[in-house]
């Protein structure tokens, strides 16, 4: 084996980090990306399904909410809290375009991670403020 | 009346009954200020200094200076954060039974607010920032951060910040709502006046520049490192400033959005978190805690990572249980998301609720427990310089053990019922953010400064600087845990059981000698300025152990003329062992980012956008909403944004710095 070698070889110098290049082109990587950086940018294609999608799960809660469809409140309220959460994952696949190739595993190990906060996050909240609601709230016929 | 209207329009409700002029102390406050600031403004004319400091400092994308910046608002801030704290500790001495004090109760509520919210926002966050700028792209062995610009406009976006929250000293009032600016005390119908508005679009302003600054910090440390530099051979520090910058991105919108909601509440008449209407007060404790404990961690970790590098340059050693420590740190990041509740344990979420975020926040112990024995363990048998920084780690291991474990006391939900918003919390968070953060961040001070100014800090004063803090921060807050055992309750403006008196007047002489420590650290600061000549050091004056040192101190703007490449976790020592000697020739032009004034201008007119906001000044809120926008869209279009340092002139400095740091 060869001595180590102290510096960069001359391809890795000069490299600047100015602001038009973005991260990527920091001074070399052994665990670089690929060229294109496994970061497809999608066609147009996916670009317009990503779109019409989008415009339909946005559609029907709207349309749900202004005509009161539904009788139930409560059901419209969990179909439109169903149709958001399809739209994110739409988002993420067809605007954000999440595999888990992208950026050498950062990308997805970043939404995992943002999954998980985010999970947390509303999970502990709810928890918390329904068990506030039922032992602190007055009951009916408790009088004030 | 015509006339009124016409001022209503122009000036919204700012009027003259809006400046403080029946409080005595703020004037004589504001005279103070007006004189000093009159007299630093005629120096710089005086020598000319404006050009030099717009052109090499304001503009600047050069992530050091950014760093000493931050650091320079971190230290004025902290003497207006220490002014309050004594303004509070003197009432509190002599505030018993007949004798009302000297603060009337609408100030003292402003102080004890503007006091936690400028150490935490203004002090705590741009002195950690700071460091991690300065520090982190050299331990890495990058040139820059990801985005230089970026970094730029983050410092400027946390000055706006800090200058709304000085302002509202002058001009109108600061919120009395705590230092999280709490309903339902901020609930417009409690708080109509600016307080509660200045607080939210200071901090609304400085929230999104530390955002934006935790992006560029993850991402700096995730692809710019050099090559060589496996995740497992990350400096610690870099592992922690990691850590501390993934908790910023994950915790700020919350923050944001709790603010924005109670943004909502007091402009347009949401109820959020008003009892009206299916809205709930304590929601906003939920979301604000949820940004709030994690965010003690963001404090915490880095300065964590200071005292690995300290503990390890200063024993000669290796540090005990690298991977220990990078683990430690990861399960802390996670965990500090999984206890928030522990603050408000006396809502009423009851007894099954409670346990969880009881035992949850036990658990965080076991790994901060674990970093304390890697600090011991890299001591032991090491040969230890008991220098400055050294001095400093010595004392966090001592002061902030007891910390700790008043912390796990805290943690126990039925003991949290009779400790909840006592003095006994107040004294436990001081304990651990003066005895772990801001003796961290003193130790990082004298351990990188000769890194960036090329000479040390003074010895003598810094001594003093040392015991000020250490002895001032037992005698101030030991008395406080007792009276916080006793019962008193925090916030408190008047207290009637003249027979605590004796533990106010300690705390008051103890924090008379912290004073003594903070003047010896200005002191400190003049005196190795005036004697540079005497103190100046080698590029390498504590034989470090990592990259930043590998380079000339102070660095070129470049930072490294040639990458290093890394083959062990102790880069530099590594180095060094194998003979090192910095190359002589063979340069190559160097491309950097160009210098910009778009961050300060931003950054201006979001202040000018909060202030007007504050004040009800619709006009010119949208107008400098609209140049904000307008501004930063034609930003967008300057493509001068990069030039090239040829290589003769990269050989010229490191001639130079070689000939200086032998």
């Amino acid at each position: 084996m060869s001595a180590p070698r102290p510096y960069a070889n001359s391809h890795d110098r000069g490299q600047g980090h100015g602001p038009g290049h973005g991260p990527r082109d920091a001074d070399g990587h052994r665990d670089a990306p690929p060229p294109d950086g496994g970061h497809g940018h999608g066609s147009r294609r996916g670009y317009v399904i990503g779109f019409l999608l989008s415009a339909v799960l946005t559609a029907i809660p709207f349309w749900l909410v202004m005509t009161g469809a539904i009788a139930s409140v409560q059901t419209t309220a969990i179909i439109v809290v169903a149709l958001a959460f399809v739209q994110i994952i739409v988002h993420t696949f067809f605007f954000l375009h999440l595999n888990p190739r992208a950026e050498g595993g950062w990308t997805l190990l970043a939404f995992i991670f943002t999954v998980i906060i985010i999970a947390i996050v509303i999970a502990g909240s709810l928890w918390i403020m329904f068990h506030l609601n039922s032992n602190m709230m007055p009951m009916d016929g408790m009088g004030m | 009346m015509f006339n009124e209207t016409v001022l209503k329009t122009i000036f919204g409700r700012l009027s003259f009954e809006s400046f403080p002029i029946h409080e005595p102390i703020l004037i004589a406050t504001f005279l103070g200020v007006v004189v000093i600031g009159l007299g630093i403004v005629g120096a710089i004319t005086k020598y000319k200094l404006w050009g030099y400091l717009w052109t090499e400092w304001f503009t600047s994308v050069d992530h050091k200076k950014i760093g000493i910046m931050y650091i320079i608002l971190g230290i004025i801030m902290l003497l207006r954060g220490f002014a309050d704290a004594i303004m509070m500790r003197a009432q509190q001495a002599v505030s018993f039974g007949a004798n009302e004090g000297y603060l009337n109760a609408h100030h003292y509520d402003q102080i004890f607010t503007a006091h936690g919210t400028i150490m935490i926002f203004f002090v705590a966050i741009p002195l950690v920032v700071g460091i991690i700028n300065y520090v982190m792209p050299l331990q890495i062995g990058a040139r820059d951060v990801a985005f230089p610009f970026l970094n730029n406009f983050s410092f400027w976006l946390t000055v706006a910040g800090a200058g709304l929250v000085m302002v509202s000293l002058f001009v109108g009032e600061f919120s009395r709502g705590g230092w999280l600016n709490y309903v339902p005390v901020a609930n417009l119908q409690n708080s109509p006046d600016t307080g509660p508005d200045y607080y939210l679009w200071a901090l609304q302003i400085a929230g999104i520049g530390t955002t934006l600054s935790g992006i560029n910090m993850v991402v700096t440390i995730i692809k710019m490192r050099a090559p060589g530099m496996t995740m497992m051979k990350l400096p610690v520090f870099c592992w922690t400033a990691l850590c501390s910058n993934v908790l910023v991105i994950a915790i700020f919108p919350v923050l944001t959005a709790a603010f924005a909601m109670l943004m909502l509440d007091r402009y347009v008449g949401t109820n959020f978190f008003t009892n009206d209407l299916g809205g709930n007060p304590m929601m906003y404790w939920n979301l604000v805690w949820i940004w709030g404990h994690p965010e003690v961690y963001v404090l915490i970790l880095p300065i964590f990572g200071i005292y690995s590098e300290v503990t390890s340059t200063f024993t000669g050693k290796r540090l005990f249980g690298y991977s220990s420590m990078v683990y430690a740190t990861v399960v802390i990041t996670i965990l500090s998301y999984l206890v928030w509740l522990h603050h408000f344990f006396t809502m009423g979420s009851g007894a099954s609720v409670n346990s969880f975020f009881g035992i949850a926040t036990m658990v965080i112990s076991i790994p901060t427990g674990a970093k304390i024995f890697n600090w011991l363990f890299t001591m032991y048998r090491g040969q230890i310089r008991f220098e400055l920084p050294m001095q400093w780690v010595v004392a966090f291991m001592l002061t902030f053990v007891v910390g700790g474990m008043t912390g796990v006391m805290l943690a126990i939900p039925p003991a949290d019922f009779v400790l909840h918003n006592s003095l006994f919390l107040v004294a436990h968070f001081h304990n651990v953010i003066i005895g772990g953060v801001v003796f961290g961040l003193f130790a990082g001070i004298d351990y990188w400064f000769p890194k960036a100014f090329g000479f040390k800090l003074d010895p003598f004063w810094g001594r003093i600087h040392f015991w000020g803090w250490v002895i001032g921060y037992w005698v101030a807050w030991t008395p406080m845990y007792v009276a916080g055992l006793m019962g008193v309750t925090r916030r408190l403006r008047h207290l009637d059981d003249a027979t605590l008196q004796p533990l106010f007047i300690i705390a008051a002489i103890g924090v008379a000698i912290i004073a003594i420590g903070i003047a010896a650290f200005v002191i400190q600061i003049v005196v190795s300025i005036i004697n540079r000549d005497k103190l100046r050091v080698g590029d390498d004056p504590w034989n470090g152990r990592t990259l930043e040192w590998a380079t000339s101190s102070p660095p070129p703007a470049y930072n490294f003329a040639f990458t290093p490449v890394v083959h062990d976790l102790d880069a530099w020592h590594d180095m060094k062992e194998r003979g090192h000697q910095r190359p002589t020739g063979g340069y190559m032009p160097i491309h950097m980012p160009r210098n910009t004034g778009a961050g300060v201008i931003l950054s201006g007119l979001a202040a000018v956008l909060g202030f007007a906001m504050v004040w009800y000044i619709w006009w010119l809120a949208a107008v400098s909403f609209v140049a904000m926008i307008g501004y930063g869209i034609a930003h967008t279009f300057n493509y001068n944004r990069d030039y090239h340092i040829s290589a003769e002139e990269v050989a010229e400095t490191e001639r130079k710095n070689a000939l200086a740091g032998a």
